[in-house]
């Protein structure tokens, strides 16, 4: 067994860990990342990219299912489509494996050493790493721990049979004619729609009283009248007991105290993500916690020295950029560098039917912040480019202070309003005001039009009434 | 509305002009009868000027640091009220007394009184109300708001990175941009000033010069020392004065319990001493018109002693020093001290002297060169006293020593004289009795 030693050691290879690699590898920081799967974690393999391969499927699918229908009033018909999924998913799958192995081109091109095993720590700067050849002892100056995070289970529902986590139903071979949703959020609620649109029954149960609870009931509202028109029932305030004795349906406590039994082939769970705290050690070097996450400052430093811990690890919001960003500043701050963490915003986005974008503070929020604030929204009804894509829903929401007009959020849900979000995050860390978005020529027609008719609004002068 | 001319008052006897040291009021203010007006200076006294009447200024006649003639326009002032007649205000006649008939002009004497001898006329601008508010000045634009305390301070990412690498904190950054967004050009304008940063301490070059208009008393003594530097050529002799049992004696009458008994510096002491020293070279109390080639050699012995007071150097007197012993030396000396430093002093208590000293204390320094106060021909300047070892002839002995550094002019005195004049004081000071035994 042949010890190695390095200045930089990263644990994981995610969106936090192989962009804090990467990094470190480019600034000439010797690097190794260490990870059990395949680079990319549960963003690229897993979460973010394949989901979105499927929703892209599902849609397409739905386009030409509305085609067939003879309902479009484009004047497009067609025969009847068929989707063979086992098929989908091999595309899904040729786009995972070229992202991953793109990333371990980035590695190696950096000059990052990649270890493939389960990393465990001995004591703050020794790791053993347990790889097909046995296991391997890496000493560091440095330690990232990006170990990412889990999907919650119910306890009961454990994972097996029919119920499955959103790893399998990235993976089916068919569409479940049957499938239940427990949890409303953002990932139940993406798969749910998927499949509706594929021909799945969705039924979508949620403790709380209605769908996406952490977002604000006005950007949820469109996302609800969209599940009703394709099909999908929500159950809000509803609990899930367990699977029915013959394990075909899902037994739920209704909002009015009620038992119900939804019949289901599958039962997909979505309760949520929790931290990967579990089984590499960190009883061994007994970090300061924040709960159930890792503790960390704004630097990523944990309490111990040397010890940094970035991504769903150290807490909200779980999401991939955020981590990338975290990883890109400590590689930075290993090397040398004055860093810290000065992000204005991180941009949440779902990819729901149709989509949601928040960055920066919702007006609730931002009252809640001590601000005295101005809003204003446009509605996509009056945006001639979201008339001419067949879908209307929807609005950009602007949320700024009133004594100076500082933006201090955006907000939007509609069709293909993801790709808008780099915009409101420009706009929110170069610290725009309402007029610097008001006086700036949004071209015609775009959806990016309703961001400046909402800026006018939100001053007073409304362009288009 | 009447305007009144105000013309500066008769404000000291023979004095027939006076240099205008402070305005009390600008155009535009409305002031209250006996309001003061403007602070002028005489030889050595400053006179404040107050109104006769209410009323608004309209026209100042004269800028600080200007010589005034008496007699001449100082204020024009616009007296509320429905006088069609304008007024002049002027030489010696009264508002009363003036005829009411056209053509005339009724005027208005000023009362000049010391300044600082009475309260001050409370508030003397009424208001301003007239003028509008002061609008923010550029350097305040260009600086930004400030930032109210706890906000986060507003910049792009890049500027942000530029910061941080440069060790400033941002929240020390003021913003000039939309919403106090702070810019590139911010951050280059708090490198330039020079950042507070402990962390990245920066010593930078000041270039800026202000210019500051030498006025008033201090004119006076920039004049006065220029005279004196330029006409006289100064001889200064220093020697060392061993001044240990006159403090055993200073010491001794200090702690005597007597009532309204001043404390005892060393200084009447020394006075005491110039007047012995004195009677054994008359000349050197004299003042030297050097016009005439004529030395006045005075009898009384006028002691010029030179005060640091809040507005610079004065030099009260204490007159026939030969008549007075070391407690009314004392009392003298505390009484214009005093006045002097208040702005009280009288014209005749500052000026009249024969001979002057210099001391600065425990400032005094090991050596001075004092400048002579023009037209006399000597000064006495007192260094610091401190303990010194000193050899006895066997032995090292902590002995409390002081120099005196003196300064005479050598068109009239010898250095010979200088010397003799300086041993003879030391002799006194050494042995103090002396000082006190006749003949």
């Amino acid at each position: 067994m042949q010890g190695i030693t390095c200045k930089l050691l990263v644990i994981g290879a995610g969106p936090g860990g192989y962009v804090c690699a990467i990094r470190a590898g480019q600034l000439g920081i010797d690097t190794v990342v260490v990870e059990a799967r395949k680079p990319g974690g549960t963003c690229l393999n897993i979460g973010c990219i394949p989901s979105k391969a499927l929703i892209h499927a599902a849609e397409e699918f739905a386009k030409v299912a509305r085609f067939a229908a003879d309902d479009s009033p484009l004047g497009i018909s067609v025969a009847k489509p068929k989707l063979e999924l086992s098929k989908t998913m091999n595309w899904k799958e040729g786009i995972v494996g070229r992202l991953s192995s793109g990333v371990s081109g980035l590695l190696k091109k950096a000059g990052v050493k990649v270890v493939e095993g389960w990393a465990r720590f001995r004591d703050g700067k020794t790791i053993e790493v347990a790889t097909e050849t046995g296991p391997q002892v890496i000493q560091a100056e440095h330690v990232v721990i990006a170990t990412g995070s889990d999907a919650i289970e119910l306890p009961v529902l454990p994972f097996g049979g029919p119920v499955i986590s959103s790893t399998e139903a990235l993976s089916l071979a068919e569409v479940p004619p049957r499938l239940v949703v427990v949890g409303a959020g953002y990932i139940g609620l993406e798969l749910g729609t998927a499949f509706a649109k594929m021909g799945a029954g969705v039924t979508i149960i949620e403790a709380q009283h209605r769908v996406l609870p952490q977002y604000d009931a006005e950007l949820t509202r469109p996302i609800a009248a969209r599940l009703r028109e394709i099909g999908v029932t929500v159950h809000t305030g509803a609990q899930a007991k367990g699977l029915s004795p013959d394990g075909d349906a899902l037994m739920i406590g209704t909002s009015d105290g009620q038992t119900m039994a939804l019949p289901a082939d599958k039962v997909l769970i979505t309760v949520g993500r929790k931290p990967a705290t579990k089984g590499w050690g960190l009883d061994a070097i007994d970090l300061d916690m924040d709960g159930p996450f890792i503790r960390i400052d704004n630097q990523c430093r944990t309490s111990m020295r040397g010890v940094y811990a970035i991504g769903d690890v150290t807490g909200e919001p779980m999401l991939a950029h955020r981590a990338s960003a975290q990883g890109e500043m400590v590689a930075e701050i290993i090397s040398g560098a004055r860093r810290a963490w000065d992000k204005v915003c991180i941009p949440a986005v779902c990819f729901t039917d149709p989509e949601i974008v928040s960055a920066g503070l919702t007006p609730e929020g931002a009252k809640a912040a001590g601000f005295e604030i101005k809003t204003g929204l446009c509605p996509f009804r009056a945006n001639g480019r979201a008339l001419t894509l067949e879908d209307e829903a929807g609005f950009i929401r602007l949320v700024a202070r009133a004594d100076n007009h500082l933006l201090l959020g955006v907000q939007g849900v509609g069709v293909d309003i993801a790709e808008l979000s780099a915009t409101f995050s420009v706009a929110l860390e170069m610290g725009a005001r309402l007029e610097d978005i008001a006086v700036t020529i949004h071209a015609h027609p775009t959806l990016s039009e309703a961001l400046q008719e909402a800026a006018f609004r939100a001053l007073g002068h409304p362009s288009n009434t | 509305m009447a305007e009144h001319v105000i013309r500066l008052p008769d404000v000291g006897e023979g004095v027939a002009e006076a240099e205008l040291v402070e305005w009390h009021v600008k155009i535009g203010d409305l002031v209250r009868a006996d309001a003061t007006l403007a602070a002028v200076m005489t030889d050595k006294a400053t006179v404040e000027i107050p109104s006769p009447i209410s009323g608004e200024i309209v026209w100042l006649g004269a800028e600080v640091g200007d010589v005034v003639a008496v007699g001449s326009d100082l204020v024009r002032l616009r007296a509320p009220g429905d006088g069609k007649t304008p007024t002049a205000i002027g030489e010696q006649t009264s508002p009363q007394d003036a005829p009411a008939a056209e053509g005339t002009e009724p005027t208005l004497t000023p009362e000049p009184r010391m300044a600082g001898s009475e309260k001050r006329a409370e508030a003397s601008p009424v208001s301003n109300t007239s003028r509008p508010a002061p609008t923010a000045s550029r350097q305040q634009f260009l600086h930004g708001p400030p930032r109210p305390e706890g906000e986060k301070p507003i910049a792009a990412p890049a500027v942000r990175l530029r910061a941080r690498e440069a060790g400033v904190d941002l929240r020390q950054v003021p913003g000039t941009g939309p919403a106090g967004r702070i810019t590139h050009e911010d951050l280059d304008a708090f490198f330039s000033q020079g950042p507070t940063s402990a962390r990245t301490p920066i010593l930078r070059a000041r270039t800026s010069v202000e210019a500051i208009k030498v006025t008033g008393l201090r004119r006076r003594v920039a004049e006065k020392m220029a005279l004196s530097s330029s006409r006289i050529p100064h001889i200064t002799y220093v020697e060392e004065v061993d001044v240990t049992g006159l403090e055993a004696l200073r010491e001794a009458l200090n702690s005597r319990e007597r009532k309204a008994q001043p404390r005892l510096t060393l200084l009447p002491f020394l006075m005491r001493a110039m007047v012995r020293a004195i009677e054994d070279q008359p000349k050197l109390n004299s003042v030297f018109d050097d016009v005439e080639r004529v030395i006045h050699q005075h009898a009384g012995v006028n002691i010029g002693i030179a005060t640091q007071t809040p507005a610079g150097l004065m030099v009260p007197v204490v007159r026939n020093v030969e008549a007075l012993d070391v407690w009314g030396c004392a009392a003298e000396i505390a009484r214009l001290a005093e006045a002097a430093r208040a702005g009280t002093a009288t014209r005749e208590e500052l000026s009249g002297s024969t001979i002057t000293i210099t001391s600065l204390g425990a400032m005094g320094g090991l050596v001075t060169t004092p400048i002579i106060n023009h037209p006399e021909v000597a000064i006495i300047g007192v260094n610091k006293m401190m303990m010194r070892p000193v050899w006895d002839g066997s032995a090292f002995i902590p002995r409390k020593m002081m120099n005196l550094s003196s300064s005479f002019d050598h068109r009239v005195v010898d250095g010979w004289d200088a010397a003799m004049f300086v041993q003879r004081i030391k002799a006194l000071l050494e042995t103090p009795a002396l000082i006190f035994i006749e003949g």
